[in-house]
This record gives C-alpha cells, structure tokens and sequence, in this order.
C-alpha cells in the first residue's frame, strides 16, 4: 500500500489509485469536470492539476534536509492530471499551494473564454459545477475581448435530452456514458479546437433507456432535459430521499417538490443499489402518478364523503358478509408497512384466509443493465412478509372461478386496480363490494362501494424490498392533509412560508392517507384495533416478529443505505459516496 | 438601572410652572408660521412627481421585441416578504426562456428594490407609481398585463440605476 501525503496529510492509498481517488478516500475533492468514479478517466478537462512532487534523497539514500529543517521536496517540472496519475509511495501532492491555484485559474479563464453566461437562462444554474468552480478556483478575471463563439443551441440529442451547444465544456463526460454504460455509442465530438462539438452520428439518435443520465452528469447546463425545461428553478424545489417504485431495482432517486408538485426526479448515489444511475422511465412514469388523476376525498357510492363515515362504512360492509366471502387483493406496490398491515388486517379484524397480491411482470421492460420485468417495488417484501393465501384460501388464479361461484363477494383492492385487470377484471365488476383503496382513479374507483384515497410512495414514510433483498428507507416528499404537520420545515421555501391567501404555493393539499393507516382505520371502526400511530411504529412490529426483519429500524436503514433481510447485523463495507454536483444546502 | 429623578436639569423653572407665559410662547409659534410660505399640497388635484431615485411599484420593462425578463427567479429568491411568484416556460426566440406567469402581491411587498438590484437583465425596476389603493385583497395580486411597462415611460428610472451601477 503506498504511503502518500496530500496537503500535510499522509494517507495510505490502495496500490493502482488514482490521486483523484485517494484524495476522495481522504474526503477532499480535487476540482474536476471531466472525471467521474463511475466512467473511465478521459483527462481532457485538465480542472484537476496539482503540484505532485517527492523527497529529494542524498546519495546515501537519506531524505534531504532544507534550510528549514523540513524534508526537501522536488517538485514536478509541470503539474499533473490528479485523475491520471497513479499513486506512488512517498508521493506529495499539493492541492491548495500557489502553484495549484494558479494553474487552476487559468484553466477557469479558458473554459470561460467561450462559454455565454446566461446563468439566467440556464436549467443547471444553481447546481452548476462551472458555476460553483468560477466561485471557488478562479480569480473572476477575463482577458479575452473579442467576439465569442457561436454554436447551435437547442439541438435535441434523442427524445428526452437537449444540447446546447455553446454552454459545452467539451469534458466529453456524457459520450463516455454512452459507449460505456448506457452501451449505444451515439455521441461523438465534431471540429476541432473552440469549434469542437458534440453530435450524434448521422442517422442515430442516443434514445437509450438510460438517456437522462447524462443530464445529471453534465457538469455544465449543455444537456438538459427536454420534459423538464424551465419548469422550476432548482433552489425553489425541496429535495427528498425517496426510492423509485419502477421496477423491483429500487434505485435511489431524490424527488424535487415545488407548489407540492413533483417536479424532478434525480438519482442518488447508492454503489449498492443503483450507483449513480437510473432509468428514464423511473423518471418519466413518476411525474403522472404522482401529480395527476389522484383521488383526493374518501367516496362513498361515488358521492365524496368524510374519513370517520367511510371507515365506517367499509365496518358495515365487512360485518355483513363471513370471512370467507370476503377478499384482500394487497399490493407489492405499497411499503412492507402497508403489506404489513394488510396480512394483519386480514388476519385479525377480518379473519379470512384469502389474501393475495398480483405479479406485475414486463419482459419488455427489462434489459440486462438496471431495468428489471418485475415492476412492483416492493415483490421481495411481500413474499417475506407473508401476502399469500393461508389453508387453501382465495388466490389471485382462482379468484373469477370464486366469484363466479358467489363465494367471494366483497372484495379489498389495495392500491390494485382489479376491475382492469385483463384476466378477471369483468368477473371482479360483478361482485356485491368492491372498497378501493386507491391513488389514481381508474375502472376500480368507479365501480368500488368505498374508495378510500391513498398516498403515494411520494407521500409516506416506509420501506421497500427489492429484488437483492435490500430493504430501503423512502421519506415523504408531497404534502397531504395528514402528514401536514410531519412534513413542516421539509418544503421548499415558498411552499412552507406561503399563507392561506397566496395565490401560488402549496398546490393541491389532497385528503389521502398511508395504506396502513387507512386499515388500521378500518379496523378500528370494525371494534379490532391494530394499535399503530405511525409509520415507524408498523416497522418496529415488523421487525420485532418477522425474523427476516430482525434487527432492523430506520435508523439503520438511512445509516447504511439499507440493509439485506436475514443480514441485518452483517455490515457492509461503507462506500464512498461521490456526489457529482448538486445545490448546496442554503445557509 | 442607575435612574435618577427629580434631578437639577429636569426640574421646571418659576416660569414654567406658573404656566400661562408657556401658553403664551406656544401660540406665539403657531402665529409665526401663518406667515410663512406654504408647502402643502393639494394632493388628488395636484400631483407629486418624484424623480428617478424613487422607489414605488415594482414593474416590468417592455421592450419593442416583448419583455426583457427571462424568468431567471432571482428576483423571487431574494424577496423577504415572498411576493413575487415567477412561473418559466419555453419560446422560440432567442432568449428560450420567459415568464409565463409573473405576479407580484403587492400587500406582501415591501419596496425594498432588492428585486430590481438583483435582475441580471434589468428587466424588473422600481417605478414612480405610488397610488396603490385596493379594495379587494385579489385586486392586489399584480399579474403581467398590469406589470409590463413600455420601456420609454421608465427611462428616469433606468438613468439613474445606471449612475450608480
């Protein structure tokens, strides 16, 4: 392991790193544009010089010692590329001298030179990278007054990514994302010195699924996104950790919020998970699930209704049937606090054996990378919590031959739109009940007794399971009605200072509630009381039964990133968490 | 706390106390002004134009080509009162970015100029108009057709903004 020292600090590097990656094991960032952990070292941008050096040594093999009584360093004729350089033993590097900061200035000024400044304008202002480094490594000087270059702006790269082509540092960051990772090598660059450009190759368009990525990746404002362009500003949005409800994957994602509107949905490092990507379906599903077509008030027979009336109802409902007639279609859509709850509903208050969940299955959707055919979240939670029928009860399989029968004649859709079904969606219309608990409306709202409005993965505390096992903690980010008082100082700036009056701000405030706590309502009103008052409260119990769950609480989760079930107490090595750019938290 | 009272300083003189001779000086000053030049107004007949440096309703600058604004929200960030909501959408011009919604709460503004200090466009500037009367709290939410000024009726205003720029 080669010993070296950066800025004063001796650290022991891994043998083949980097001084980019050494550094970053030692927590300090060198400047940089063009690398990234996750892509291959290209060294075009030259941000990262520093002032690399080793001890000068006697003819004896002895370190010299100067004037000082310090041991004598001989610098490098030149500054060096920290991202190509490997470490070597007894290596200085000066990250912060004279030197470093000169070179640092200077490449500043050139990558000014034709860059148009219109911050203003500009979708990455506020979380730009040029923007933060013109701030902290340059002198804020220009020596160059003559015209600045023109190039295209507005070139559409595929159909979700927009080029700019004069607010590009060339740092060649999103083509090595595409040859590498999203493996459809459509971008190239074209010209030669300031002329030099980003293109696709004739005929191509870079469509892959992974697309989007490169927005995040872009240092600068050169690719943005085309479904997003000039919606928010990204200091007006309040960003939360959430995972994406796509696929059984669970990647990380942060939701951006503004007029209690998702407005963005962004990766979030996770090198167990996701690492630094996601899909742009994960992105481009998101935003109408959440923000449109929401069931906002309880129904009762269609007319809309008050909480206490409808639970109360839906008690009337169950009474009057026997248990066995009586079937909970749950959802691997919904956190292991909802399925949770759901077994338990079933269980206790209801007491029937049929219980069940519907498989989500897209062969098409899947490829080898992150996109995985399952596109419930939360599949592995449901299994290991136990969403199956018990002693021969209703399944999802049997279930139009039950009804057919007449002896399945209420049915509980959890967030499952079971009358859409394409296998016995027309047999479930015929039933004597149907109590949705939904978010969005659709053909079971309109034929449900009861519709009961839930919350979005965006709007709950909870946890998913995903396909590796991994148990992830998601935070709510879009403010209800009932979780007003959790979400207080979390909302951006306008959407929590903003009063009753204000024409803009908080958006649609909706009347829906967390799956769990709509069943534990319902129990209540059934005289059965599952005694949970939060979110939190339906995990401890999870984790204090269920021996999958053992050793688990939300601590632990946000603390590592998640933990695997059955593995709760076997710690993973922490990785290093590379934060390319985001907006700095606002003092 | 060292307070001290009936102290030499405040204690009234004789001539103080006896109180009429007060009354006499009193009314003395009040004859004096009668004679003096007037400077009251009459206000809704006769007008007050200020000058340039003035700061009254925040306003928008229309150019020949549209508006200057781009929507950068700058303006709205750094308000301390929150009254100004932008909303930004996309054009075909060359500036590719305009206020599709721009309003201003004039119950919750200040005239701080904050917002005009901040725009990197000069494109919101503070303006002469100080007759800001409502009747109804909707009336005082200002949206773009009552914010966009044509830039020639604003030129004080841009003169002296570049004095001091």
């Amino acid at each position: 392991m080669p010993q070296i020292i950066i800025d004063g600090q001796r650290i022991e590097a891994a043998a083949g790193a980097t001084i980019i990656e050494a550094a970053l094991l030692a927590e300090k960032t060198i400047p940089h544009f063009c690398w990234h952990p996750g892509l291959s070292v290209a060294g075009n941008c030259r941000m990262c010089l520093v002032n690399v050096g080793f001890p000068k040594k006697s003819p004896d093999g002895q370190p010299e010692i100067d004037s000082d009584g310090k041991i004598a360093i001989q610098w490098g004729p030149k500054l060096s590329i920290a991202c190509a350089t490997p470490v070597a033993d007894g290596m200085v590097i000066d990250t912060e001298g004279q030197r470093t900061e000169h070179a640092q200035h200077a490449i500043m000024e050139f990558l000014l030179i034709n860059h148009p400044l219109d911050c203003p304008i500009c979708d990455e202002a506020g979380q730009c990278k040029l923007q933060e480094y013109a701030f902290m490594h340059s002198n804020g000087k220009s020596r160059f007054i003559e015209q600045k270059n023109h190039k295209d702006k507005r070139v559409p790269l595929g159909p979700n990514v927009m080029f700019d082509g004069e607010r590009c540092i060339s740092c060649s960051r999103c083509i090595r994302f595409a040859d590498e990772i999203a493996k459809q090598p459509a971008l190239t660059f074209v010209q030669r010195g300031d002329h030099v450009t980003i293109q696709t190759f004739p005929g191509m368009e870079f469509d892959s699924p992974y697309s989007m990525n490169v927005i995040d990746i872009c240092p600068v404002g050169a690719l943005t996104s085309i479904d997003f362009r000039f919606h928010s500003r990204v200091w007006e949005m309040s960003f939360t950790n959430s995972v994406c409800p796509g696929c059984a994957r669970g990647c990380n994602v942060k939701l951006g919020i503004r007029d209690n509107e998702l407005q963005r949905i962004e990766p979030r490092t996770n090198m167990h998970v996701n690492e630094y990507w996601m899909c742009d379906a994960g992105r481009l599903e998101q935003y109408p699930y959440v923000n449109d077509n929401r069931v906002i008030e309880p129904a009762i027979k269609g007319n809309s209704s008050d909480w206490k009336s409808a639970l109360e109802s839906c008690a009337d409902i169950l009474k009057a049937y026997k248990p066995s007639e009586i079937m909970i279609i749950g959802s691997a859509r919904g956190t292991n606090e909802d399925i949770h709850a759901t077994v338990k509903f079933a269980r206790e208050t209801v007491k029937t054996h049929n219980i069940d969940f519907l498989e989500h299955r897209d062969p098409i959707f899947a490829d080898e990378f992150l996109r995985l055919a399952d596109r419930t979240p939360n599949h592995a939670g449901a299994i290991a919590l136990g969403l199956r029928p018990q002693d021969h009860g209703v399944n999802a399989d049997n279930l139009a031959q039950r009804i057919v029968q007449h002896q399945v004649k209420v049915i509980i859709a959890v967030q499952e739109d079971i009358v859409g079904h394409p296998e016995f969606g027309a047999n479930a219309s015929t039933v004597e009940h149907i109590i949705a608990i939904a978010s969005n409306h659709n053909a079971t709202t309109q034929n449900a007794s009861i519709v009961l409005p839930a919350s979005t993965y965006a709007e709950v505390e909870g946890t998913f399971t995903n396909v590796d096992r991994r148990v992830q903690l998601i935070e709510p980010a879009v403010t209800t009605k009932e979780n007003e008082r959790y979400m207080g100082m979390k909302m951006s700036r306008w959407d929590k200072l903003g009063a009753f009056n204000d024409r803009w701000t908080q958006g649609e405030r909706r009347n829906s509630r967390p799956t769990w706590k709509i069943l534990t309502g319902i129990s209540e009103a059934c005289g059965h009381a599952m005694k949970f008052t939060s979110a939190e409260d339906v995990f401890n119990d999870i984790s204090s039964h269920n021996q999958h769950f053992k050793g688990m609480n939300y601590a632990s989760l946000e603390d590592n990133q998640g933990l695997r079930l059955d593995k709760a107490s076997e710690t993973e090595a922490k990785a290093v968490m590379y934060v390319s750019h985001v907006l700095k938290p606002q003092v | 706390m060292n307070v001290q009272h009936n102290i030499e300083s405040e204690r009234m003189s004789f001539w103080e106390r006896i109180y009429l001779p007060e009354i006499g000086r009193g009314l003395a000053l009040t004859f004096k002004q009668m004679f003096k030049p007037t400077f009251t107004r009459q206000y809704p007949e006769e007008k007050w134009i200020p000058t340039g440096s003035y700061r009254g309703r925040p306003v928008l600058v229309l150019e020949e080509e549209g508006e200057r604004c781009v929507a950068c929200g700058l303006c709205s960030r750094v308000c301390p009162a929150l009254a100004i909501e932008v909303r930004a959408a996309e054009t075909d011009k060359v500036k590719e970015r305009y206020p599709e919604k721009f309003e201003i709460n004039m119950l919750r503004c200040i005239y701080c100029g904050f917002c005009e200090e901040v725009c990197p466009e000069e494109a919101i500037i503070m303006s002469k108009d100080y007759e800001l009367v409502f009747t109804d709290p909707k009336d005082a939410i200002l949206g773009k057709d009552k914010l966009l000024i044509p830039i020639a009726q604003l030129q004080d205003r841009l003169e002296f903004l570049r004095q001091y720029r």
